[in-house]
């Protein structure tokens, strides 16, 4: 404690929060900024999650009963680019925000007027996406994937929002990843290498450069498109000499990167918690390191395997093939490295344990059904079938969200100070558990009978499994109601939390006090080498 | 120097990296759209055929040794309605040879358009020893009312065309161009060809 004894004698450091609801606004706090990319990506979940209920309302039973099949296309649209841009990402960034300066031992992060701005140009994107729904001719309805022509020559006029909208995504994206790198490269504690950091820092600072490399790729395919729809240039036009098939190839050199941006991070989370709650240390730190780097380079060379079926030389379709199965190997060496940590340790289960354990297993699945789709000859019968959706949910849904939500139950004795009530926080895993589940499993043999995505009708025979996949979405969605109601419940009325709030707990951060000061290590602390994870 | 102000220098010094970084893949963003037609053209990946090429006729000498079948598949873009149609469906041709065939197309609709074709040759290893030298997509065609053009297309395949390559299936699709390049503004012009463009 005692560097916050010193921290008083001066009085130019400002001691708390800022009183009033402006401090929110004027904030450079990388706790206060984690908080509010932590509630914006919450909202922007339910937003996203309501969408997802509309589509599976209309699909519970075949043919048209609630929506029109182009409103049904704006929800899918929807839907999509606000679970990835609004939800998963922004949870990650709040994630970093709380977590990073306290386990690398900073007082902050490196740039935190920065800070605020990639927060707060957040909201406005948003709104000016979601604006458009409300619009005359209705908003973005081409899928989150936006392949022109669909999304030049054929998109609603509102198109326009949509591409600045993405484009303050991507600057807040990359402030928050020059951040982000500069935070951990230059504020680290004395005495902790590179080699001895938290996985959770290590899978961020990963990510923040496949951000870096990534989202001026996306804007400038978004710019491309404003081109095509304003100027009357033809980059996707094939009658002014341009290539639609140029759109994909640009979009999924992003997009493919993009996918383990939304799972890298989620890979530290799960490093953390099965260790604390196995009492062993992490099996193979090491290798988990290089494995990430690994996942990431090779997510530069596979992106084509996202469109097998555009016609393309066999050679191309063998490297993609065999380039995409490579990346099993050091997935594998993960998944394999925790189930090894786990072996023979003292386990106890725990809310985030039990998230942990079952974003091993269902990731794996998404994981497997990922190589199904990776055999070229295989995925032209996959290829946009309800076999996708159920693989993508399988990773993102069960895999990202659930590392968040056990990220969240993991800290938030930090954050708050307060514990969560074990029993609530065990009734929303099982209940979230078989919520995904019961909705995303069915889909596999939807999709293998063939039943296309992005429909709002489709034949007889797939009605028994829509019925059940919608009775699961609405199990899902509302055990996550339930979860805002633990939350609030344990800010308002939780049990205190020991500053070590886990037995098993490593990690700098659990040296502060619960909560956490609102300025921490404002003089490095030391690392103690049982604090690392080298 | 304090540790403070070292640690401000060297988180400047990141950032300045990484904001070159974010450039340099701007750069690179705005580079994939000529690479991309580049590779296109040298391996003939996406099916598109060359410019007009220049042939002659006293240098090369066919080869009466085989035959490559050469079909034609013509289709209009999405709400066009011009009629368009190949004289002949399928010619056999020696490689090395300059054969000449006709399409045609006719304003169906009640008010001048233009239109460009553009070309797509499967399989894309056989696009780089398919050579036109007279081609109608190489211009558009300003049509009006009921009017009806005969487009001749004059192709040589190459005698380098790889052995097992035994058919050639060529495709046009017509694109309604109209409101891109603007009608002219004296509409009694009765010229066809409006402005050649280079490519194809």
């Amino acid at each position: 404690m005692s560097e916050v004894i010193h921290a008083d004698h001066h009085d130019d450091h400002a001691h708390g929060p800022a009183k009033g609801m402006l401090r929110w606004l004027y904030t450079t706090n990388h706790k206060d900024i984690g908080t509010l990319y932590l509630w914006f990506s919450f909202a922007m979940f339910l937003i996203g999650g309501v969408m997802a209920l509309v589509i599976r309302t209309e699909l519970f039973q075949p043919g048209l009963q609630f929506i029109e099949p182009e409103f049904f296309n704006q929800m899918t649209t929807n839907h999509g680019l606000i679970m990835v841009f609004g939800a998963i990402m922004p949870a990650f960034v709040g994630l970093a925000n709380w977590l990073i300066p306290m386990q690398v031992g900073a007082p902050d992060m490196a740039l935190p007027r920065m800070n605020n701005l990639s927060f707060w140009i957040l909201p406005f994107a948003f709104s000016m996406m979601i604006s458009t729904l409300f619009m005359e001719g209705g908003g973005p309805n081409f899928g989150w994937t936006f392949y022109a022509p669909l999304s030049t020559t054929y998109a609603p006029d509102s198109v326009t929002y949509f591409i600045f909208a993405v484009h303050l995504m991507g600057a807040s994206s990359i402030m928050g990843s020059i951040n982000i790198i500069a935070t951990i490269l230059n504020m680290r504690a004395p005495g902790m290498t590179l080699m001895k950091m938290p996985m959770f820092v290590w899978t961020w600072l990963i990510t923040a450069y496949l951000l870096i490399a990534v989202m001026p790729v996306l804007a400038g395919a978004v710019t491309m498109m404003l081109f095509d729809i304003h100027f009357n240039t033809s980059f996707f036009n094939a009658a002014g000499g341009g290539d639609p098939v140029m759109f994909q190839h640009i979009f999924w050199f992003f997009g493919h990167p993009e996918v383990y941006i939304m799972i890298l991070p989620a890979f530290g989370i799960v490093s953390h918690i099965i260790p604390t709650f196995a009492r062993k240390q992490l099996f193979g730190y090491t290798s988990m390191v290089y494995a990430v780097a690994s996942i990431a380079f090779l997510s530069f060379i596979v992106w084509a395997h996202h469109m097998f079926t555009v016609g393309m030389p066999l050679a191309g379709q063998l490297f993609f093939m065999y380039s995409t199965m490579l990346i099993a190997v050091p997935t594998g060496v993960k998944v394999f490295n925790w189930i090894a940590t786990m072996w023979r340790g003292s386990m106890t289960f725990e809310t985030p344990m039990l998230f942990a354990i079952a974003f091993v297993v269902l990731f794996t699945i998404g994981g497997l059904s990922g190589i199904m789709l990776a055999i070229t000859p295989a995925d032209y019968q996959y290829h946009d079938t309800y076999f996708v959706v159920a693989h993508f949910h399988y990773v993102l849904v069960p895999g990202a969200l659930f590392s968040i939500i056990a990220a969240v139950y993991f800290w938030i004795p930090k954050w708050t100070g307060k514990m969560y009530d074990e029993s609530l926080g065990k009734l929303h895993f099982w209940l979230s558990f078989i919520g995904v589940n019961v909705t995303f499993f069915p889909q596999h043999f939807s999709g293998l009978a063939g039943m296309p995505r992005r429909i709002p009708d489709y034949a007889l025979q797939f009605a028994d499994f829509n019925m059940i996949s919608s009775i699961g979405a609405f199990i899902f969605g509302f055990s996550q109601v339930f979860f805002l109601y633990v939350l609030i419940k344990t800010i308002r009325s939780g049990a205190p939390a020991k500053g070590r709030s886990w037995e098993g707990a490593k990690g700098l951060e659990w040296t502060l006090p619960s909560p956490a000061p609102y300025h921490s290590f404002t003089y490095p602390p030391e690392v103690k080498s049982e604090e690392a994870y080298g | 120097m304090t540790v403070e102000s070292k640690q401000q220098n060297d988180i400047r010094r990141t950032v300045k990296k990484l904001a070159l970084i974010v450039v340099g893949m701007c750069f690179f963003v705005a580079a994939l759209v000529p690479l991309y037609d580049l590779f296109c053209e040298v391996t003939g990946l996406n099916g598109k055929t060359g410019g007009p090429y220049v042939f002659d006729e006293a240098k090369t000498s066919p080869d009466t040794t085989r035959l490559v079948k050469v079909n034609f598949l013509t289709n209009t873009n999405q709400g066009m309605s011009w009629d368009f149609w190949p004289e002949k469906g399928a010619v056999r041709v020696h490689p090395g040879s300059a054969n000449t065939v006709s399409f045609y197309v006719k304003n169906t609709t009640g008010r001048p358009m233009i239109a460009q074709a553009i070309p797509s040759l499967v399989p894309s290893s056989a696009a780089e020893f398919f050579h036109k030298t007279e081609c109608f997509c190489f211009e558009q065609q300003l049509l009006q009312p009921g009017e009806e053009l005969e487009m001749p297309m004059r192709f040589i395949v190459d005698r380098e065309l790889p052995r097992n390559v035994q058919s050639i299936n060529l495709s046009y699709a017509l694109f309604d161009v109209t409101e891109r390049i603007g009608l002219p503004e004296n509409m009694q012009v009765l010229d066809n060809q409006v402005s050649p463009v280079t490519g194809g």
